[in-house]
């Protein structure tokens, strides 16, 4: 299996090495980081969250939106979407490896991460919300990787994968999916002195946006997989379902945001400073307010590309749409959502925030390092589902 | 290389300091005169620090060695013997902090007080923060941070220090995910530095922004040092890691005022046990209309402010 991996065409060494250059960039960002400590960063003792969180926040989505494909496979039976359930279950394993990643470089001092194992350390379950979510986390990536690990390997060995083994699992996992993102939310919407967070919709807002971002990103990779391996192709009918999702999770996206600004900006209570600073900029500050603007209108345009059949069916303007709907949702819940939180501070302080070249360094190396490994885990598992590669 | 790599940083931190130095630039204008003595670079990596138990759990034998540890870090760094003590809440006592609004007059003698006495980096710079406030609000966002200290107080204007409020419902002991930070029996809120892990979570839920973090490796002027130092307050953090306002509890739990209400020129701060009735604080409560910061929260705060 490790052979395959390391094995294809000019063009895929090229990508890998690509992938590769980039991670060490990261790497060396990193230990710049672990020397001089955050201070390389931008954050500050106002902003003490940023890419990094922000990342963080965006991939739980990214693992999240797997149980779009794990739902249709398993509950309704698609046979189209069972082929490549794998594939989502093994997009959720990555993105939880970089959601972990993302947090380990955020910590002040990451060698005192064992205190969160808990008994060993004294991890703070069940008061920390964060400590649900370390839980939570892991189990999902437990999950992750042994249904699509023991299905292929069985299959690899030339056995049918028994059911017993990993249905229960399966089953587990969609809740699971569902509560991975709910906790992430109450990260934020529990503190009651962030008022910008602390919103009951928070938790919906943050799922429906992974069930936007998730079929967009899952379109460009089966997309991928179809330009490159011409022996395995991923159905029409699988595009047609993720199709269908994302052209009613995006509008529901917008429609939540909306429910937000107005009870902000018509409330117009003291709270609202940080809505302005996000959407109009408060007092001069408005570094913002164009990425959350087109954020706004990116989203527009993905949900009129997926309404018009014209326009959903042509890759032209779908593959496009799936792009900037990714990065548009990237920038709401991302940094659109993190930093308006700590601004204005509790003082009245405003820090603009923007990410320093180390931080973004570091963010691009977590995000490579996470395309090699699915990537590498991709094309292994497409090899095995397609009867390519057997133990001899 | 080496070249490029020191330009970046320098790149940097201009960047990064900008706001965090005009902050306390006034503050410290004095402070920065005076040549920082240069602190050894890289301390060395200690490795039992990343073993160490938590404190609540530590052995009189571990502490000792602990104790051990810290006393010759701080020997290598600054060249001088420190008196490291873990000072023990006293049963019976809770502690309260009242502030008069009506005597402060934004001097500022505390926040720098608090800065010495604790052993605050000036990046940090101290644990209080004076606000200048317009008449007719108490919405600390509304006030000014960087008031200019000269002819003080100005017409129109009261001056409300903030600091730690040592919430009874504290928001940042609850979201720490290692319990790194407690409240302890007489009501205040305490960090195991060498515990922490630096995530920054209580930072974000502290509503008071009373809770700061070492970006870097502190830097302390050496003549400043204050070498009589406690384990759970004003001994020297590391990088990565959080610290807050204890009252002083290395002199409070010693039957001493905080650094703050000494340094205080016009007897505004009052502190003391809340559970003795003769005590000033008692007092306050009895017979002044004591207030709270943002009392919607239900934090519980432990520091009242009053008008006289």
């Amino acid at each position: 299996m490790i052979v395959e991996a390391l094995t294809g065409s000019k063009v895929y060494f090229l990508w890998l090495g690509f992938l590769t250059i980039l991670f060490l960039l990261g790497v060396f960002a990193y230990y710049q980081q672990l020397k001089f400590g955050l201070e390389v960063t931008n954050l500050s003792q106002i902003v003490s969250w940023g890419a990094y969180i922000a990342n963080f926040t965006f991939l739980v989505g990214v693992a999240a939106a797997a149980v779009l494909m794990v739902v249709p496979a398993y509950v309704f039976k698609i046979p189209e979407v069972k082929e490549i359930v794998i594939i989502a279950e093994i997009m959720a394993f990555v993105a939880l490896i970089l959601c972990l990643m993302f947090i380990v470089v955020d910590l002040g001092d990451p060698l005192k991460s064992w205190h969160l194992i808990p008994y060993i350390g004294k991890l703070n379950f069940p008061q920390s919300v964060l400590a649900w979510d370390v839980i939570i986390l892991n189990g999902y990536l437990l999950l992750n990787a042994h249904v699509p690990g023991y299905v292929l390997y069985q299959m690899y060995l030339g056995n049918e994968p028994k059911k017993k083994y990993y249905y229960p699992f399966v089953f587990l996992s969609i809740f699971w999916a569902i509560s991975i993102h709910t906790v992430t939310a109450f990260l934020y919407s529990g503190l009651g002195g962030k008022p910008f967070w602390n919103s009951a919709i928070l938790a919906p807002r943050f799922l429906i946006s992974a069930f936007s971002a998730g079929p967009a990103l899952l379109i460009l990779v089966f997309y991928t997989i179809n330009k490159v391996r011409y022996h395995f192709k991923v159905k029409v009918k699988v595009f047609k379902i993720l199709k269908s999702i994302a052209a009613i999770a995006f509008p529901i996206n917008l429609f939540l945001v909306f429910c937000e600004v107005f009870k902000e900006f018509y409330t117009d209570s003291a709270h609202v400073a940080s809505a302005r600073y996000l959407f109009t900029g408060l007092h001069g500050h408005n570094i913002l307010v164009p990425y959350i603007w087109f954020a706004i209108i990116a989203q527009i345009f993905v949900i009129t590309v997926f309404w018009v059949p014209k326009l959903r069916d042509n890759s032209k303007f779908l593959l496009p749409a799936c792009v900037v709907g990714f990065i548009g949702i990237w920038i709401e819940k991302g940094m659109g959502l993190i930093i308006p939180g700590f601004l204005p501070s509790p003082h009245g302080i405003i820090v603009d925030y923007t990410p320093s070249i180390t931080e973004i360094f570091v963010c691009l190396g977590i995000w490579s390092f996470g395309a090699l490994l699915f990537t590498m885990m991709a094309k292994v598992a497409i090899e095995i589902l397609n009867g390519k590669l057997r133990v001899k | 290389m080496e070249a490029g790599k020191r330009m970046e940083k320098v790149l940097e931190k201009s960047l990064n300091q900008k706001v965090k130095r005009r902050s306390f630039l006034k503050v410290f204008a004095a402070a920065a005169a005076t040549s920082v003595v240069p602190v050894k670079e890289a301390t060395a990596f200690s490795f039992s620090k990343y073993f160490q138990k938590h404190y609540k759990e530590m052995t009189e034998a571990d502490k000792k060695k602990v104790f051990a540890r810290i006393t010759k870090e701080a020997k290598e760094k600054y060249n001088t013997s420190i008196n490291i003590s873990e000072p023990q809440a006293i049963t019976g006592v809770k502690y309260a902090y009242c502030l008069n609004l009506k005597a402060c007059n934004g001097s500022r003698m505390c926040v720098t007080a608090c800065a010495e006495e604790n052993n605050i980096d000036p990046d940090i710079g101290s644990y209080i923060k004076v606000l200048e406030m317009p008449i007719g609000t108490s919405n600390t966002e509304r006030g000014d941070l960087f008031y200019d200290e000269h002819n003080l107080p100005k017409d129109g204007k009261y001056y409300l220090p903030t600091q730690c409020n040592q919430c009874d419902n504290a928001p940042c002991t609850k979201v720490c995910p290692v319990e790194a930070t407690w409240k302890e029996k007489d009501g205040l809120v305490v960090i195991d530095y060498d515990w922490c892990i630096g995530c920054r979570y209580c930072q974000a839920a502290c509503p008071y922004e009373a809770r700061h973090f070492n970006f870097k490796e502190p830097k302390i002027d050496k003549s400043k040092l204050n070498t009589q130092q406690s384990y759970l307050s004003n001994r020297v953090r590391s990088k990565g890691v959080m610290e807050k306002c204890t009252f002083c509890l290395h002199r409070s739990r010693e039957g001493q005022y905080p650094a703050c209400l000494e340094a205080c020129p016009t007897g505004a701060r009052k502190f003391g046990n809340i559970l003795d009735p003769k005590s000033e604080v008692a007092q306050i409560f009895k017979h002044k209309r004591v207030f709270v910061l943002k009392e919607e929260l239900n934090t519980m705060p432990q520091f009242f402010y009053y008008f006289d």
